[in-house]
């Protein structure tokens, strides 16, 4: 009988090649992620099927479970201007590090009057900040005019980003400049309130407003 | 830790002792465990961090109502409460002032796609049909599709197309609105309002609940 010859074999693989595009993908997810800044409440926004992607330059306001009320405006430069009319409307006065500090911050829910104790708090301690949210009712109506602020401000440096744009040689778009209103209300967050929201933007004459959601099967085009 | 591997393959020996060779390599296990760690870490995260939005057009708001609402034909309301949805078609009449049918009755219906999506479909067929018309022309490439979402819009605008109000009550949850906003985009629904609650349509509502 002839010997059949088992080959030896060592069973310890050469694991480089995986190794080597485990890396690369790793460097491309971390490099591709975009992280979001901490934000002072969690909220989760029902479905819808839109595939809209949310918009670059916005002003965002966040309605929580309980119905709290939270400003956002992603422009750093629109942050300062808006927060500087606003200091000097209601009398706060907030020194220079102040300023920079909040045209960092993402959400804020709190009144003109918390807010220099909110901005020198450490950034993991703001979501243990004991507030009301922003005030929007008649007597004090603190949303309205930030909003008010906050959309000329926005307006201009969008302005500003459309004229860099077009000297630039690119021909861009005015309408992916303007600023966009958008409004994430949690799912449990009851409707009166978001219909409170939604009036305090139709009180200033912004009627196109935009809901947050998570995406979800479109039954009408399926792909 | 690199030698296991060597020795796993080393039940030939017959108990020789040989002395020990100092392998070059390396074990990766730990590292590529990290690595694929981090990798799924990052897929994750990186896809569902992405938010869309759903845009609604509100009515510009006027200060003094000038007379009487005006007339609704071909229009569906809805009345919505905490998880709970009913609708009529038409005109509202009260209890006291009822129509030719006598006063509006509610009708209960659910979120789900074989509840709401089959009324709006329903109702809003005209519109449908034309719609599947288009995407038959589009597919054998006799319409443009710059084409199509033009007519698309301009059937939405018609007089025959369905008209949606929507009322909610003091318990409805957001996710009531946006649930019902969202089935009126899926069946191509251009006209959507929502409108403050008549007293009269609440206690029809309230009374309905009690059931």
């Amino acid at each position: 009988m002839p010997k059949i010859k088992i080959p030896k074999s060592s069973p310890s693989i050469d694991m480089t090649p995986m190794v080597d595009l485990a890396f690369l993908l790793v460097t491309f997810f971390m490099l591709a992620a975009s992280f979001r800044p901490s934000e002072p409440v969690t909220v989760e926004t029902p479905s819808s099927i839109s595939d809209k992607v949310i918009p670059e330059n916005m002003i965002m306001v966040t309605i929580d479970p309980d119905g709290k009320v939270y400003f956002n405006l992603t422009d750093p430069e629109a942050r300062k201007e808006t927060l500087k009319n606003m200091a000097s409307l209601y009398k706060v006065s907030l020194n220079d590090e102040q300023m920079e500090k909040f045209s960092l911050m993402s959400t804020f829910g709190c009144s003109m009057k918390e807010l220099p104790a909110y901005i020198d708090l450490p950034g993991d301690s703001r979501k243990e900040f004991k507030t009301d949210g922003i005030p929007l009712d008649s007597l004090d109506n603190q949303l309205k005019n930030w909003i008010s602020y906050g959309q000329l401000a926005a307006l201009n440096t969008g302005k500003t980003a459309y004229e860099e744009a077009k000297q630039k040689g690119l021909s861009p778009d005015a309408a992916d400049f303007k600023p966009k209103f958008i409004i994430r209300a949690d799912g449990k967050a009851v409707y009166k309130k978001a219909e409170k929201v939604i009036d305090v933007f139709r009180e200033l004459n912004l009627n196109n407003l935009n809901f947050v959601t998570s995406s979800e099967y479109n039954p009408n085009n399926p792909n | 830790m690199a030698e296991i591997a060597e020795s796993g393959g080393g039940g030939h020996d017959k108990g020789k002792k040989r002395a020990k060779k100092s392998s070059t390599r390396v074990d990766m296990t730990p590292m590529v465990d990290l690595a694929f760690l981090l990798l799924t870490f990052f897929v994750l995260t990186s896809t569902f961090s992405k938010p869309k939005v759903m845009s609604l057009a509100y009515p510009a708001k006027i200060d003094k109502p000038t007379g009487d609402a005006p007339k609704l034909n071909n229009g569906i309301t809805f009345l919505l409460s905490k998880d709970k949805i009913f609708y009529y078609t038409g005109e509202f009449y009260p209890a006291d002032r009822p129509g030719k049918d006598g006063p509006t009755k509610l009708t209960e219906t659910n979120f789900s796609a074989s509840g709401l999506r089959k009324v709006l479909a329903d109702l809003n067929s005209y519109v449908l049909l034309r719609k599947e018309g288009l995407v038959k022309k589009v597919k054998a490439k006799q319409m443009a599709d710059t084409t199509y979402t033009r007519e698309l819009e301009q059937l939405k605008g018609k007089p025959e197309a369905l008209k949606v109000l929507v009322k909610t009550d003091d318990k409805a949850l957001c996710k009531n609105f946006i649930d019902l906003i969202d089935e009126v985009k899926i069946a191509e629904i251009g006209v959507i309002a929502p409108v403050p609650m008549l007293p009269a349509e609440l206690k029809l509502l309230e009374t309905e609940l009690k059931k």
